[in-house]
């Protein structure tokens, strides 16, 4: 159960206050009336399922009901920022990339069986060397 | 019967008291100290159960969590009996009543066993399915007579008289497990100052240490056990809590701790002698730092028949000898790869009883331990292993040989050894449990032969767990995990730990050994099983591979391995070993499997706490509930609320059924007055400049021009373009709207309407407020209403002066009120809104006077009804999120011209939302006026087709009319409008097919006259 900091209220609560809303950040377009139908099925209905660094967001449903976004990573769970709607994310998929360029540690997880998958053995060589 | 196995010194328990119990249906004596699986093994009964599949003979095998065979349905009455209890985790008490939870008619004598003797090689992994595959309909009548033959616990029958609880804590470091690692982390990081929980699953603290053959400062172990818990128990800022699981560890730190509260004393609370209290607690803990100190379990070797009753851990006998007094048998043969089990022996020998041999698959054993073996004359066989068990119900006896494990061989004359006990040790695997519920990966240590922790944010794992098994190692690792944990969060000035001296031990290194060869190869040597608890075999393993399951994951599943609630403690590691044998691969590389929460099974009682009945399923009641409950009506769930379905009459001490009192209440609105508590309907209080621009965005239709004073019926839909909810707005002033939302809409509306603002127009300056509990609703309606109304308010009811969607303040029985000329019914109807608090007052009121009118109270079915008759929807029932408000044929609230870019307005124009063929809203008269189709029944064309037929649509509303006098209904069918005058057929699951007419959806008053009288 995740604990999430509420950039409202300004303290840390139990999932249980929140809802969430899926993916943060989706624009809804300017001008509908001269959105193609595929450009408008797109902003209806394409989501993005990326594994690691996703901007999602939440609502403070039972709490202070303010909207707000949270930059978790889908494979550990951690919730790296939260902010108020309207601002940007300080943590992107890129600028973790970064990171791991600088030798930050790789999150692993994801497939649950090691080795069974020529992908996750050479993840599994990484860890242990 | 005596206790046979009980040696007369030593152990603790507490011989000046000794306890009663029943297993089996058969009186015991044990001691208060010893678990169940002690006492049991103490009186010599060595079957406790029949195996899940096979339903062969199992005795105990471990003496802690890890134990698979030793499962028993505990409680002496049917309202407290626990399922699948593990004899070795609970502890004795008198009185206590225990059953095998397998074994049919008894353990001794099993019926199942001559299937799992005649069938055993017949019934590979998969047997059920391959067996019973075809013909496929036959499978629910193979399945319900398999299920018989198997079987796990009971669950009870009766409502548990226990109640249970909750408690939430925060804290900086909490501690799991009270072993050597755990007591000294809990011990530095408290004395750091840092705020301690600290858990251990025991009945008591000190873990490996109670039968510990080692000394600490020179004495007993236990001397420093009780040191370091008086400490800890002594300072604030600690929590200790015996007896507690930690059976779940979830993101961010959070873990569940199961805390048993008197289930070690007797069946339930109260006789324990604590009524009223929890029986068990689960404690929500929110951690800054985990320690993990859980320790290690002990593989057994896996070998021949390693599953007859006799067959034990190595670690498991020195438990029952050292901390039980109990020795478990008359002679031992040891069967190990490394030195730390031969503890075990020297126990054994100490307590007076015989060993055999120890049989060590090293060349060259040679530590501290092995040493101390040769000197008290035991004999140890070296380069070998125990390969087959022999006996029946028990061990009679060992077939030992010299094994070349590289090439999984045979090599040397198999010597049979007479012993009643085998004990064996294949090493010790970390208990990785936790720290894998999070959802990282167990790695594999080669020098350790075990998976350790992966790397779990804010966690740090310590001791046999971390891999540290040597005493003096573990003590210290532990203390330096805790002085971490308190650094880490935010007690830097921890000190470290002063520990006590330990006379140092030399062990030698250890060999991999998990499963011993045989010399029949296969299938054809006698079965070895790999997991106990699920009847699964190294063959079984062997014949997955060989059947192309590669995946550790995809061998689990098709041979059960590591399933239920063992979740593969004893076993795991020894299937992955054979696995990767017979894929000629290492280890990690076939890789672990996930261990799930939770760790050990917990009850339902637990999990739930107090959130039972209303605390789970909260209800809602308006503020004329209690008018409803004495005049008689039944009562609908919607949402929460519990609102009036219909108010049966009693005629001639007759109660009225619902259909009579219906239709009684639908004439009653039609030709005179009727009323409604519509008190539930969401009410949202909009406010603020930007309120009218708001609404315009969110509804379809339009509302620039609606005037204070005025009231507007509304739709809103998805972006999509779905109908979400509807409802009537009404504007109280040129800034302030009243939004009505359907009853189970209204939270999600108001979260709806706030998701736009906040995040597409905070620009607007709008506010919304749920008020819906702050007013009651009344409804009046039916052609007498103005009658009734005129009587009880100051308000002018002219009709040119309060028309239909109107609405005027003034007073209704003296109380000021909101009224609206809103009609949910098609009759002339006044919707009085008081606040709530004086609803109860107005109600009555309105009934005083309208007895002479024949007021009726109508319920939601009689309300059903009559917006059916004139076709009006209900947002849920008549639409399903696939609806349109085209769909629907309201195209007269859809503000296409609108300026601004409502929702839902682009996904309109579609090209599936322009599909010609699309389900539209039309109404279905029945050709036979009795029958009431059903709600959901599909309609077709051709009432001739063969299955699969042409699906047009499906009715989605259906009733009785008293107006009518016949049925009628809604429904949604293909080209609807167009089809007006069509015969449709329903075909239904009776082989009836009924036939219907396709009609207008208003049934009454097409023209709405009579709303507007």
């Amino acid at each position: 159960m995740f604990y999430i900091f509420c950039p409202y209220c300004k303290e840390h609560r139990e999932e249980e206050e929140f809802h969430p809303r899926g993916q943060a950040h989706l624009m809804r377009p300017e001008d509908p009336e001269n959105t193609s139908d595929e450009e408008w099925g797109d902003y209806l209905f394409f989501r993005d399922n990326p594994r690691g660094i996703h901007h999602e967001m939440w609502v403070h449903s039972v709490g202070c009901r303010k909207f707000f976004n949270i930059t978790r990573n889908t494979v550990t769970y951690e919730i790296l920022e939260t902010y108020p709607m309207g601002e940007q994310p300080t943590i992107t998929a890129e600028s973790e990339g970064v990171r791991l360029e600088q030798g930050a540690q790789v999150a692993d997880g994801g497939w649950q069986t090691v080795g069974a998958r020529p992908e996750n053995k050479a993840l599994n060589e990484e860890a242990s060397s | 019967m005596t206790q046979s196995n009980r040696i007369s010194t030593g152990g603790r328990i507490d011989r000046s008291h000794g306890l009663e119990f029943n297993f089996n249906g058969q009186s015991y004596q044990g001691y208060a100290g010893d678990t169940l699986a002690s006492a049991l093994l103490a009186n010599g009964v060595d079957i406790v159960n029949r195996s899940f599949k096979y339903s062969r003979a199992r005795g105990i095998v471990a003496a802690g969590a890890e134990e698979p065979n030793a499962l028993v349905q505990l409680g002496a009455r049917k309202d407290t009996q626990v399922p699948n209890v593990r004899s070795t985790q609970q502890a004795l008490y008198d009185g206590l009543v225990a059953r095998s939870t397998n074994g049919w008619p008894n353990v001794q004598r099993d019926v199942m066993s001559w299937v799992g003797k005649l069938g055993g090689n017949f019934m590979p992994p998969g047997f059920y399915y391959k067996t019973f595959m075809s013909p496929a309909s036959m499978w629910m009548t193979y399945e319900k007579y398999i299920r018989m033959g198997a079987g796990l616990g009971r669950a009870p029958t009766e409502s548990d008289p226990d109640i249970y609880d909750h408690m939430h804590h925060h804290c900086d470091v909490l501690v799991i497990g009270a072993g050597p690692a755990g007591l000294a982390a809990a011990l530095s990081a408290a004395r750091g100052g840092a705020r301690v929980i600290l858990c251990d699953e025991q009945e008591e603290m000190g873990g490996s240490l109670l039968d510990s053959r080692e000394t600490l400062d020179g004495t007993s172990p236990v001397a420093w056990i009780e040191k370091t818990i008086s400490e800890l128990a002594s300072m604030a800022t600690v929590t200790l809590l015996p007896r507690t699981t930690a059976n779940g560890y979830h993101d961010h730190n959070f873990v569940t701790l199961h805390e048993r509260r008197t289930e070690h004393l007797a069946d339930t609370a109260s006789d324990a002698g604590f009524p009223g209290q929890a029986r068990a607690r689960l404690h929500r803990v929110r951690a800054t730092r985990v320690v993990l100190a859980s320790g290690t379990h002990e593989r057994p070797v896996v070998y021949a028949n390693n599953d007859l009753p006799g067959n034990m851990v190595a670690g498991a006998v020195s438990t029952y000898i050292r901390r039980y007094a109990v020795v478990p048998g008359n002679s031992l043969v040891l069967t190990t790869s490394n030195d730390h089990a031969y503890r075990a022996a020297l126990d054994w020998q100490e307590a007076g009883r015989k060993v055999v041999a120890i049989v060590d698959a090293r060349a060259n054993p040679d530590g501290d331990l092995v040493r101390q073996a040769r000197d008290s004359g035991i004999r140890v066989i070296t380069g070998s292993a125990v390969i087959e068990a022999k006996g029946t119900q028990r061990v009679s006896g060992a077939r030992v040989s010299a094994v070349d494990l590289d090439h999984f061989v045979v090599t040397g004359r198999i010597e049979d050894l007479e012993c009643d006990t085998i004990a064996s040790s294949g090493g010790y695997s970390p208990v990785v449990h936790l720290s894998s519920h999070t959802g990282t990966r167990p790695k594999w240590h080669e020098d350790m032969l075990g998976f350790l922790p992966g790397d779990v944010k804010d966690m740090i794992s310590t001791g046999g767990v971390a891999g540290h098994y040597a005493l003096g190692e573990t003590l210290a690792d532990g203390a330096r995990a805790g002085r971490q944990a308190a650094i880490d969060s935010g007690f830097e000035n921890a000190e470290e730990l002063k520990l006590p001296d330990i006379k140092e031990r030399r062990d030698g290194p250890s060999c991999a050994l998990y499963q011993a060869p045989h010399e029949k190869q296969g299938l054809r040597a006698p079965k070895q099983f790999v997991d106990m608890q699920n009847d699964v075999t190294a063959s079984a393993i062997e014949l997955a591979t060989r059947e192309g399951f590669e995946s550790i994951e995809h061998v689990k599943r098709y041979t059960a391995l590591g399933f239920g609630t063992d979740q593969g403690k004893l076993g795991n590691i020894n299937g992955m070993a054979i696995a990767a044998r017979c894929l000629g691969r290492s280890i990690p590389e076939v890789g672990t499997t996930v261990f799930r929460p939770n760790y050990t099974p917990i009850t339902f009682g637990a999990i739930v706490g107090r959130h039972c009945d209303e605390f789970f399923d909260p209800k809602r009641y308006t503020a004329l509930h209690q008018w409803h409950v004495e005049n008689g009506a039944e009562f609908e769930d919607v949402g929460l609320w519990k609102r009036p379905w219909y108010f049966p009459r009693n005629a001639n001490g007759k109660k009225e059924n619902m259909h009579d009192a219906v239709a009684r209440e639908c004439l009653a609105v039609r030709e005179g007055v009727g009323i409604l508590d519509a008190s539930t309907l969401g009410k949202i209080d909009i406010q603020g400049p930007d309120a009218r621009e708001f609404l315009g965005r969110v509804y379809t239709n339009k509302w620039a021009k609606l005037e204070p004073g005025r009231v507007r019926y509304g739709l809103m839909c998805k972006d999509d373009g779905m109908l979400m909810d509807d409802g009537t707005t009404s504007c109280l002033g040129d800034n302030h709207f009243l939004m009505t939302t359907t009853t189970g809409g209204a939270a999600a509306v108001l979260e709806w309407l706030e998701l736009w603002h906040q995040t597409e127009w905070p620009e607007l300056q709008v506010y919304f407020n749920s008020v819906t509990d702050h007013w009651a609703t009344m409804t009046v309606t039916g052609p007498d209403a103005r009658k009734l109304m005129s009587e009880v308010t100051d308000i002018d009811l002219d009709r040119e002066k309060f028309k239909f969607m109107d609405w005027k303040e003034g007073n209704v029985a003296g109380i000021p009120a909101r009224v609206f000329r809103i009609s949910f019914t098609g009759e002339l109807a006044y919707e009085i809104n008081v606040q709530a608090n004086y609803a109860m007052h107005v109600w009555k009121t309105l009934f005083e006077h309208g007895e002479k009118y024949n007021l009726t109270p109508y319920g939601t079915e009689t309300m059903h009804v009559l917006r059916a008759e004139k076709g009006l929807i209900i947002v849920g029932q008549d639409t399903d999120g696939s609806v349109t408000p085209e769909d629907l044929g309201m195209h007269w609230a859809i503000g296409y011209d609108k300026p601004f870019h409502w929702i839902g307005k682009r996904a309109l124009s579609r090209p599936d939302t322009m599909r010609g063929d699309r389900k539209q809203l039309v109404g279905l008269k029945p050709k036979d006026a009795s029958i009431v189709l059903e709600e959901g029944a599909q309609i077709v064309l051709d009432p001739n087709e063969s299955i699969p037929m042409t699906m047009m649509g499906h009715v989605t509303s259906s009733y009785y009319s008293p107006s009518l006098k016949g049925s009628f209904a809604l429904a949604v069918l293909k080209n609807g409008r167009e089809r007006m005058g069509e015969t449709v057929y329903l075909p239904m699951s009776d082989g009836k097919t009924h036939e219907a007419e396709v009609v207008s959806t208003i049934f009454i008053d097409p023209k709405g006259e009579r709303q507007n009288v």
